[in-house]
């Protein structure tokens, strides 16, 4: 397959800005606010990949090249620091992402019969989305809620002492909200 | 503020002293009505090299795992007359050690309690600004702390002019995109710089060359919630209240198959079996048959050591780490190998890769578990496994994550070596366990 390759209309060269997609008003706002925390501006680039992604779910690679360009690095740069982390998404996910505990605590209090019945429930393995783009399924590392082991994240809500029907029921019902 | 000092007896157990069983937040005015925020006003009347000097006499211990001393951390730091300018001080609130949760709730219901403590420290080391680095996923902590940090900022308790000398202080939330080893502090501080959160060389330590090549101090969340009541209470009152070698409380946890599992504030010293009771013990049908006393990095102890006192000193003595002081607890239901196996996967996806040891020997214990687990191991194996443990041991590797890892298997293989055997002799997993369910299950999670 032959790359896509921008090249600048009047010199001919490659030049990956012209593949921006960009920033909206309300994220380059946000973005702004978070550089001027720091005295340097690539220090927020952790906060601009969650802006971006809070607005549009994931980060595109568009958008990770509008970072670069308004946080002055390369888009490997930015690249690098998105896939190190494990909340930053680089693929679309699902309308509500299931974070399911994966640790140990979890682990012994029974996270296998969670992770079996849901993937069961929602026709997709671990890592995957549901086919009408409302849940994506992901194993997490401990969640620092053991105390109510087994947990998930539902969206942005924790959820305890989950039992296959109660997170199928959490599964449920965030789908029927995001249709 | 009122100056009601004398209105109220010193309680036992501070730390806790304003969580309620609804789990509500502790808001200003609540926390001020029981001397909050004294405390730092007490610090900002002292010089800070004489706050560093309480708090190293206070012999306050770092409560994150490595249990270092507060105020000899800070003494590190060059004086002000030496090194002008910036220098940053950070809550490191990335709690994501397996089976640890003390910080969430400190931080969940008691959010002025740390905001205090920063202050303090950033007064003792002269820093202007100051970050709470918290961990993703710890949404509510995230809406409870700003929201304090307002407040604070709101009624004049952190800003400009917070005493006659002029001190100000700035501080930040900065929550984190989710890595185990941004807890590492010299990780956690490329983290904040908006890198890839590998740990650095030291020297230089972060206390001389840390943020932005700034003087920095990172404490633990726990170690800061101690300072507010170290200030307004005094150093002996303190001093008294550990029941052993160590001073002050201290946040104690139990997670596992226990009938009431949660954390409690404690006397640093009380006894493990004591803190198994306040769990409600055991649940029915279940059998205790060994604990990881503080996280999934630290090594197992059994039934024989339930009668130890849970400090630094007692557990190190009896070969692991009071750590957390999160206890994980082994119960006869639940496979051992599959315990350590769940806890090697765990470090193996969060080793940074920097190092060969870690990046690499990790994995390769992971598959050995695996097969071990799955009834295709061979008596070899163990062996093999033990001489892993040396290889990503201290002193060859780059930072503690991996020798970590190893704390758990290589205490397992010393204390429960019959039940790896009986995987090999049975060729199965004698409570059932298949580990192909997960592996099947988990398909490209990375590419993600």
């Amino acid at each position: 397959m032959t790359p896509i390759i921008a090249t600048d209309a009047a010199s001919h060269k490659p030049d990956w800005r012209l593949l921006i997609e960009p920033l909206s008003e309300h994220e380059e706002a946000a973005i702004s606010a978070q550089v001027q925390h720091y005295p340097q501006p690539q220090a927020a680039t952790i906060e601009a990949l969650k802006i971006v992604q809070e607005h549009q779910g994931w980060v595109s690679d568009g958008k990770l090249k509008a970072i670069a360009n308004r946080l002055q690095m390369s888009p490997d740069e930015v690249e690098s620091v998105a896939t190190f982390y494990n909340k930053i998404y680089r693929q679309p996910v699902g309308k509500t992402v299931i974070s399911l505990c994966d640790s140990v605590s979890c682990w012994i209090m029974g996270y296998q019969g969670l992770a079996q019945s849901l993937s069961q429930e929602l026709q997709i393995a671990l890592g995957e989305t549901t086919a009408d783009g409302a849940i994506t399924l992901l194993p997490t590392p401990c969640l620092g809620a053991c105390d109510h082991a087994p947990v998930a994240m539902v969206g942005g809500q924790r959820a305890h002492q989950l039992t296959p029907t109660s997170l199928i029921e959490l599964a449920r019902q965030a789908r029927e909200q995001s249709l | 503020m009122t100056d009601n000092q004398s209105m109220h007896q010193p309680t036992n157990l501070p730390l806790s002293q304003h969580i309620k069983a609804d789990g509500s937040v502790t808001s200003l005015m609540e926390y001020q009505s029981n001397y909050g925020y004294q405390g730092l006003a007490k610090a900002l009347s002292m010089t800070p090299s004489e706050v560093v000097d309480w708090v190293k006499a206070a012999n306050l211990r770092g409560r994150g795992g490595a249990g270092f001393s507060a105020g000899l951390k800070w003494s590190f730091v060059p004086p002000i007359e030496q090194l002008p300018g910036q220098r940053y001080v950070i809550c490191n609130a990335d709690e994501m050690e397996p089976g640890t949760f003390k910080d969430r709730w400190l931080m969940e219901h008691d959010p002025h309690q740390l905001i205090e403590g920063l202050a303090i420290a950033a007064y003792a080391v002269q820093a202007h600004t100051a970050f709470i680095f918290l961990r993703a996923d710890y949404d509510l902590c995230a809406e409870r702390l700003q929201y304090a940090m307002d407040e604070a900022q709101a009624a004049g308790l952190l800003g400009e002019q917070m005493n006659d000398a002029g001190f100000h202080l700035n501080m930040l939330l900065h929550t984190s995109a989710g890595r185990y080893i941004c807890g590492e502090e010299t990780a956690l501080i490329n983290a904040l710089e908006g890198k890839r959160a590998q740990p650095r060389f030291k020297p230089p330590f972060p206390q001389v060359s840390g943020l932005f090549g700034r003087p920095t101090v990172v404490n633990n969340t726990e170690t800061l919630c101690n300072l507010p009541h170290i200030f307004h209470h005094g150093i002996d009152w303190f001093t008294n209240l550990g029941v052993g070698d160590d001073n002050g409380t201290k946040i104690y946890g139990v997670s596992g198959r226990v009938n009431n599992p949660g954390c409690w504030e404690l006397p640093i010293g009380t006894k493990v079996a004591d803190i198994i009771t306040l769990a409600g013990g055991m649940q029915d049908g279940v059998e205790l048959r060994g604990f990881l006393p503080g996280g999934g990095s630290t090594d197992f102890l059994t039934k024989d050591h339930l009668d130890l006192a849970m400090d630094y000193g007692t557990i190190q003595q009896a070969g692991s780490r009071m750590g957390t002081g999160t206890m994980i607890l082994l119960d006869d239901q639940t496979c051992v190998v599959g315990m350590v196996l769940n806890l090697i996967s765990f470090f193996a996806q969060e080793s940074c890769g920097w190092c060969t040891p870690c990046r690499n020997g990790l994995p390769f214990i992971r598959q050995i578990l695996t097969d071990l687990e799955a009834g295709r191991g061979q008596q070899e194996d163990l062996e093999h496994l033990l001489q892993l443990c040396g290889y990503i041991g201290i002193g060859n590797t780059f930072c503690a994550l991996a020798p970590g890892a190893a704390e758990p298997l290589q205490s397992a293989l010393k204390y429960f070596r019959e039940d790896f055997v009986a995987h090999i002799e049975q060729g199965a997993c004698p409570h059932g366990n298949s580990p192909k369910v997960d592996v099947e299950l988990v398909k490209e999670i990375h590419t993600l």
